[in-house]
């Protein structure tokens, strides 16, 4: 029971295009992983199997041993609940202020009712990801590094076990992208969680990175830590590093 | 080859259509129903469209007693115009322009705020955590429609007989006790009630059809604004389809 994902032999056309050539991927528990690849290469598609957000056309998808593609109703919204998804664009909800965003999974997720137990939660959560002051915000008034630590406390308030993240620091400066980098590793340590983290960000890769793997065209090409892949002679691997 | 894809295609639609309906009824009766947001919808559709409900109303009686004047003077029967007036407003010109303006406000605007939570992943992001969209967004929102729709037909019958008085005022007069008698005399239970019972169905075409094209959006940012657009379009063209169904049965089982 120490493999928490485990994906083999992942396939996944759209309209006859190949996206998912044949995956294979093993996640241990409180493992960082991160996937490095160029842009359309399927690694959202890839992190979407886990939560049966894609149905895979071949292969098998488990998540605590479970085979996700023969879960009923219940057992997949427990997963859901378990595993935490981090948005590529936030994926925040317009229409509600940040403490409504925060509440919606409680309420509606965890079933919370106890208004104390939701304000003290969404404080926390606010606090880890340093936005104390937004509270009160709608997220059209959030700036794009506040938007992405705002989807962070929405997904990690329920306590997830696991968490997907995708392209946690695309389009942010190199400092807020090393601040939310380092987020991560703190919900790693607080949380722990065990994490798959989608990036084409080399720095983020390099400081949250318990093991690398590199996906080329619907496949992964290649595996190692951050100093395995850099000192890699492959073309490929060697574009991520200039 | 295209035609059998055309047919293809359309049979899959009627498909999807299908088993959103099936999902919409299932979720309405799970437990955990969304009471908050569902008043809050109602809120929302009946004030975003009371004002605009409200004038056409008043307008369409004015304008119907104006019409008819004319032609009832030359037999003499220009007595019975709120009789005509009446007649015709709550049978079928109250609940059709009323659904109408309501396909043009309501559902485009359901259309295009699923449309938008659709394109940005909202809509995903609430399924993936583990919430219910369909019980939270969809449900809430067909339901509301369904029981404000009536009642803003109603206040829209209301203000037409107000319209119509005050167009019969400006050619002759009538006073208003009279003028309110002779309206209500001329309705009967057998006009009332197909004309409610299909407002309800049109209050479900609006919310159906506006959450449907929102939630199936595609990605992308014009999306959005087609799926307002065939939002409207198709439930006008549905209310008018089911209007002709329920004048039809009405006539044949109701006044026969
Ligand atoms: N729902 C979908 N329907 C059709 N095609 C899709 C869908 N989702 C993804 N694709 C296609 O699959 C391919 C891989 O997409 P994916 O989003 O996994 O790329 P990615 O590796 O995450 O790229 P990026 O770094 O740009 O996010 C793309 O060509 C995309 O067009
Ligand atoms: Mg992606």
């Amino acid at each position: 029971m120490d493999n928490i994902i485990e994906l083999k032999g992942l396939k996944k056309a759209f309209d006859g295009n190949g996206v998912l050539k044949d995956i294979n991927l093993t996640v241990k528990k409180g493992e960082n992983v991160v996937v490095i690849g160029k842009s359309g290469a399927g690694k959202s598609v890839t992190i979407k199997c886990i939560v049966r957000m894609i149905d895979p056309d071949e292969g098998s998808v488990k998540v605590f041993g479970k085979e996700v593609q023969e879960m009923n109703d219940d057992e997949l919204r427990e997963l859901r609940i378990k595993t935490g998804f981090l948005f590529q664009s936030g994926a925040l909800y317009d229409s509600m202020t940040v403490r409504e965003n925060l509440a919606f999974p409680l309420e509606r997720v965890l079933k919370i009712k106890d208004e104390n137990e939701i304000e003290e939660r969404s404080k926390e959560v606010l606090e880890a990801v340093g936005l104390s002051d937004a509270i009160d915000k709608m997220p059209a008034d959030l700036s794009g590094g506040m938007r992405k630590r705002m989807g962070l406390a929405r997904t990690i308030i329920v306590r997830p076990e696991i968490m997907l993240y995708d392209e946690p620091t695309t389009g942010l400066d190199t400092i807020t992208s090393r601040e939310i980098s380092e987020l991560i590793m703190k919900v790693h340590k607080q949380y722990k969680t065990t994490s798959i983290i989608i990036t084409h960000d080399m720095a983020c890769a390099k400081i949250t990175a318990d093991r690398i793997v590199v996906m080329e065209d619907g496949q992964l090409i290649a595996e190692g830590t951050y100093g395995d892949l850099q000192r890699s002679e492959d073309e490929l691997i060697r574009a991520f590093f200039k | 080859m295209e035609t059998s894809s055309g047919i293809r295609n359309a049979i899959e639609k009627i498909g999807e259509e299908g088993l959103f309906l099936t999902s919409f009824i299932k979720n309405t009766f799970k437990k955990g129903f969304e009471w908050n947001e569902f008043l809050r919808q109602c809120y929302k559709i009946g004030y975003m469209s009371l004002g605009i409900v409200l004038l056409t109303g008043f307008i369409l009686g004015f304008v119907l007693t104006l019409q008819s004047l004319p032609t009832l003077k030359t037999f003499g029967a220009e007595n019975f115009t709120p009789n005509m007036v009446s007649v015709s407003v709550i049978r079928e010109i109250g609940p059709v322009i009323t659904a109408l303006i309501c396909a043009g406000k309501i559902a485009s605007g359901i259309g295009a705020e699923l449309g938008s939570m659709k394109v940005s992943e909202q809509i995903d992001a609430m399924e993936v955590s583990g919430a219910n969209p369909m019980q939270y967004l969809v449900v809430t929102k067909i339901l509301a429609c369904i029981l404000m729709i009536p009642l803003l037909t109603i206040l829209a019958d209301g203000v037409a007989f107000l319209g119509g008085f005050v167009g019969i005022n400006l050619n002759g007069g009538m006073n208003g006790l009279l003028y309110f008698r002779k309206t209500f005399q001329a309705l009967s239970f057998t006009d009332l009630y197909p004309a409610v019972i299909k407002t309800f169905f049109f209050g479900f075409i609006i919310g159906f059809v506006g959450c449907y094209k929102g939630f199936n959006s595609n990605k992308g940012t014009e999306s959005v604004g087609l799926a307002a657009n065939a939002a409207v379009v198709t439930a006008s063209v549905w209310i008018i389809i089911v209007d002709a169904i329920a004048v039809q049965l009405t006539s044949t089982l109701v006044y026969n």
